[in-house]
């Protein structure tokens, strides 16, 4: 039976409990519903809930739990010297997959079982018939690899069956269980809150499990980097020469440096023209011109990273080239640090603009207004009234300005360049950390060499350095922030 | 008198001077307070410019990807060339492969030239054949399968121009570079230009661009977005059917529910903490626990379905709660005052009033993640995907691509035709965007409640 054809049989089940409950609860009390002690509904909710819930439940840990016990046992059946050379033993477990899955369809074409058993103790027959339905292999099938392919379609359709057999009799059981128990006794709303509370727990528990899940896997497998590659290196070496063959040089400073010179660019470009349209827009422009640049700033801060990166690219990164760094002489590179530090800048202009707005906002106007008392102008009250009192805030909103141009990876990938190297010319390609991740983890990867497993020691590196700045800017305001009733 | 009065020297000086003439002093401090504004209107200038820049420059990059160069012209449909049984049966047909059409093509185009007396001197057979698409083959055999009553009829046929033709209508090719260029030479493109003076040779809107999935490095002319677009959609759908019930659950809870604890504090600074996570680290996540440790495939848009839900769960939450937030105690109290139980007063009262706010935080999630590309890049979505995915739930574990990963792996080949295609794409993704935004700007006018 299908997963889904299983799952909807429950679901059937369970609307099936849902119409048994309520119809009990209001004949056990013989059409008296002031009599039960929730409203009819809940009964068949009590029902429905216990009759899917453990079902469903047991679905799933079997579909996680079987694959890795049929695999434990079939990988036991393939000999060491059936592994060819520059294969692996998943490489191996792959073909079995894919050979039990062109036996599904021998099976589907209206072969019988034992038919598909004979074909299988004969490796050229079973090659050539895999053809015939598409399942092409590089080499010849090995007699092991065939019997385990026999015994893992077996396995699966094995524990497929059970599955449904214990999941249909959970089913049945949970229905007949809680519908005897309904009665004008039972309190079967107060169940069904409970449930629903712990569903909402459980929502709210992602977020934990998120973070969790983000750093277990940074830091089991930088753990299995450090094994690999002396971590005093990675942390102090000053080059950055990864080479696939082996005899890597792995040092972070590179990318850092040239992540942290984009980044200060970006903010160089970000704050002012931030800070300043936001001061603009809250305290001198009319409600006109509020009315369309807000807006427009709103249609800047949702444009996605990527047409940023694409931006950098096809326009700024030739622009500076042709106007700039070749008639100065600083190098004719289109991608520069430059060039991924404007573009950057520009897209956290909105981010900054609509933080510091929020914060210049939250200044009471009663200060502005003693200050005009005393005949400070617009402008000397902005600079020496309102932005002090607002600076926690700003310096908040920079650090996490600064934050997000550190973990920014498109414009970088497409603006900045990908040669490591600690330079001070800002025409000049570099890379960053970002990067360097995306750079390592696509294509073919192999999880073993420390060529790849670098970009996880980069990713947990980029994220301290980012939940630090957050934590920080977050710290800043919360300690400074002045509270103004 | 106070002390400001007196120390303030300045202020003495003024005392001279009239309230309508200004003094030195006051010009100064006016020129200041010009200045001052003066940079505030440039800076928003300069927000307002890069606005309009980008959009330009993306549009003026991307609009042509949207017409192609078509060279129209008849092909005989040989009966003995593409169905030799005589059957017109498709599955006979397909035995045919686009090599029979590609030379059916290239004699109708020869044919062609000399019937309208056009001046081919200088290239070869091989160099006429080489203006036209490599993919135009694979059209013209599509079409005849799909109706193979076509065979041994004369039909008017627009095939698809080489993308250094099309790029020569469109400007990218010149003359001059077509002297170093080995997939082009200038007698070719004075051909093409004679074939467009007596309309053989046409820009025409390009719908293959839409419903075509990628096409291989030599023919930038036939790529689409087609699969770009389905693996999107297939990925949204993921999120909003996880994104949207978890968030909510997860914002009742916290905003009505939770008891105000040390826990509920972890929860909440968790939650805030995970919107600023760049989101490559999503990405690392997503390649550690989805493929390598549960063992789900490589470029499937459930893999990118499942962590573009992560990355877009801590926006939606924050929308949700403050849409909780704004709907007044009193309508609680009431509730509660006539009986409802909490679960009840949420369920039948708060959610719903709350929904417009929701449902605005839900679609802008969803807005952001469909722009989202770094996390996928790590998944294998990069790969070059021919075959459309099946249709959902199956298709969720095809290979597929996303639309701006599409834009990326564009970026990325040597010819400037695909520059072309990946703003064009960018534009296509930029107007889905706009109008998830407008959406979600309308309903919150339509729906929103001021207590």
């Amino acid at each position: 039976m299908s997963i889904a054809a299983l799952a909807l049989l429950v679901l059937g089940l369970a609307a099936l409990g849902f119409v048994l409950g309520r119809q009990r609860a209001v004949a056990s009390v013989k059409g008296d519903r002031r009599a039960l002690h929730s409203l009819p509904g809940y009964y068949g909710w009590y029902v429905a809930l216990f009759t899917a819930t453990p079902a469903y439940l047991l679905m799933v840990a079997w579909l996680i739990l079987q694959p890795m016990l049929i695999a434990y046992q079939v990988t036991g059946m393939i000999l060491p010297e059936d592994i060819a050379d520059g294969s692996s033993r998943d490489l191996v477990m792959t073909d079995v997959r894919r050979i039990s899955e062109g036996m599904d369809s021998f099976a589907a074409s209206g072969m019988t079982e034992a038919e598909i058993v004979t074909l299988s103790e004969d490796p050229a027959a079973l090659k050539t018939a895999l053809e015939g339905v598409g399942v092409a292999l590089g080499s010849d099938i090995n007699p092991h690899v065939a019997a385990a392919a026999v015994t893992y379609r077996q396995d699966v359709a094995l524990g497929r069956l059970w599955m449904s057999v214990v999941a249909l009799a959970l089913a049945v059981g949970g229905l007949v269980l809680s519908s005897r128990r309904v009665g004008p006794e039972l309190r079967s709303r107060n169940s069904v809150e409970r449930y629903v509370q712990v569903l909402l727990v459980s929502a709210s528990m992602i977020a934990i499990l998120t973070t969790a899940g983000i750093v277990f896997s940074l830091v089991f497998e930088s753990v299995h980097f450090f094994q690999l590659y002396p971590a005093k290196d990675f942390f102090l070496s000053l080059t950055w020469t990864p080479k696939f063959g082996g005899g890597s040089d792995l040092g972070i400073w590179p990318l850092l440096w040239g992540t942290l010179y984009v980044s200060f660019i970006a903010l160089l470009v970000a704050v002012p023209i931030g800070l300043m349209s936001a001061i603009y827009l809250s305290e001198y422009a009319g409600p006109k011109l509020r009315g369309m640049a807000k807006p427009a700033l709103e249609v800047l801060a949702g444009i996605p990273s990527i047409v940023y990166g694409l931006f950098a690219l096809l326009t700024v990164g030739p622009f500076l080239r042709d106007y700039f760094a070749q008639p100065l002489g600083l190098g004719d590179s289109s991608s520069s640090v430059m060039t991924a530090g404007i573009v950057m800048g520009v897209m956290l202009i909105p981010y900054v603009s609509s933080l510091s707005d929020d914060i210049i906002n939250a200044v009471p106007q009663a200060l502005r207004d003693g200050s005009y008392a005393l005949g400070a102008t617009q402008s000397e009250t902005v600079r020496q009234v309102v932005l002090p009192a607002a600076l926690p805030g700003i310096v908040g909103a920079v650090l996490m300005a600064a934050s997000r141009a550190i973990g920014e990876t498109m414009i970088v990938v497409l603006g900045a360049g990908a040669a490591a190297k600690l330079d001070l010319n800002p025409f000049e390609a570099m890379t960053t950390v970002t990067v360097k991740i995306v750079s390592q983890l696509t294509g073919d990867t192999e999880f073993a060499s420390p060529e790849t497993l670098v970009a996880f020691a980069l990713g947990l590196t980029l994220f301290v350095f980012t939940l630090c700045l957050n934590i920080i800017a977050l710290f800043i305001v919360r300690k400074y922030r002045e509270q103004y009733e | 008198m106070t002390d400001l009065s007196q120390t303030a020297g300045p202020v003495g000086a003024a005392k001279a001077a009239s309230l309508v003439v200004a003094d030195a002093r006051m010009l100064r401090r006016r020129a200041t307070e010009k200045r001052f504004r003066l940079m505030g209107l440039m800076a928003v200038g300069v927000g307002m410019l890069a606005l309009v820049v980008l959009l330009t420059s993306i549009l003026g990059n991307g609009l042509p990807s949207f017409r192609q160069t078509a060279i129209t012209m008849p092909v005989t449909l040989d009966e003995a060339v593409l169905d030799k049984s005589g059957t017109r049966d498709p599955a006979v047909m397909a035995k045919v492969t686009t090599l029979g059409y590609g030379k059916l093509i290239q004699a109708a185009l020869e044919a062609e030239l000399i019937a309208r007396n056009v001046d081919t001197q200088g290239l070869t057979v091989k160099d006429i054949a080489g203006m036209i698409s490599q993919e135009a083959p694979a059209d013209l055999r599509a079409l005849v399968l799909a109706d193979p009553t076509l065979v041994g009829t004369t039909i008017s046929f627009d095939a698809l121009a080489n993308g250094r033709v099309d790029g020569y209508f469109k400007g990218r090719v010149t003359m001059e570079s077509a002297v170093d260029d080995g997939n082009i030479s200038p007698e070719q493109l004075r051909v093409a230009q004679a074939m467009r003076d007596i309309g053989m040779i046409n820009l025409v809107f390009n719908p293959g661009f839409f419903t075509k999935s990628d096409a291989s490095e030599l023919r930038p002319e036939a790529a689409g977005l087609g699969v770009a677009m389905l693996g999107s959609a297939y990925m949204m759908l993921i999120v909003l059917v996880l994104a949207l019930p978890i968030g909510v659950a997860a914002s009742v809870y916290l905003e009505e529910i939770a008891p105000k604890n040390r826990w509920t504090d972890i929860i909440e600074i968790n939650i805030a903490n995970l919107a600023a996570v760049p989101s490559i680290v999503y990405g690392i996540l997503a390649l550690a626990l989805f493929i390598n440790i549960i063992g789900l495939p490589q470029s499937a848009p459930i893999v990118g379905g499942l962590v573009l839900t992560l990355m877009t769960l801590p926006t939606i939450i924050i929308a949700t709660r403050a849409a909780l937030k704004a709907v007044p105690p009193s309508i609680r109290d009431a509730a509660l005052g006539v009986g409802a139980s909490k679960n009840q007063t949420i369920f039948h009262h708060v959610l719903p009033l709350a929904m417009p706010g929701i449902l605005t935080g839900t679609i802008l999630g969803l807005a952001r993640a469909l722009g989202e590309s770094a996390p996928l890049l790590l998944i294998g979505m990069v790969a070059f995907v021919k075959d459309f995915p099946a249709a959902p739930p199956a298709g969720m574990f095809d290979p597929a691509s996303a639309l701006p990963v599409q834009v990326y792996s564009w970026t990325q080949r040597a010819d400037p035709a695909f520059a072309e295609r990946s703003s064009g794409a960018i534009i296509v993704l930029l107007v889905f965007l706009l109008s998830m935004n407008a959406l979600a700007i309308i309903l919150r006018r339509r729906f929103e409640r001021r207590w």
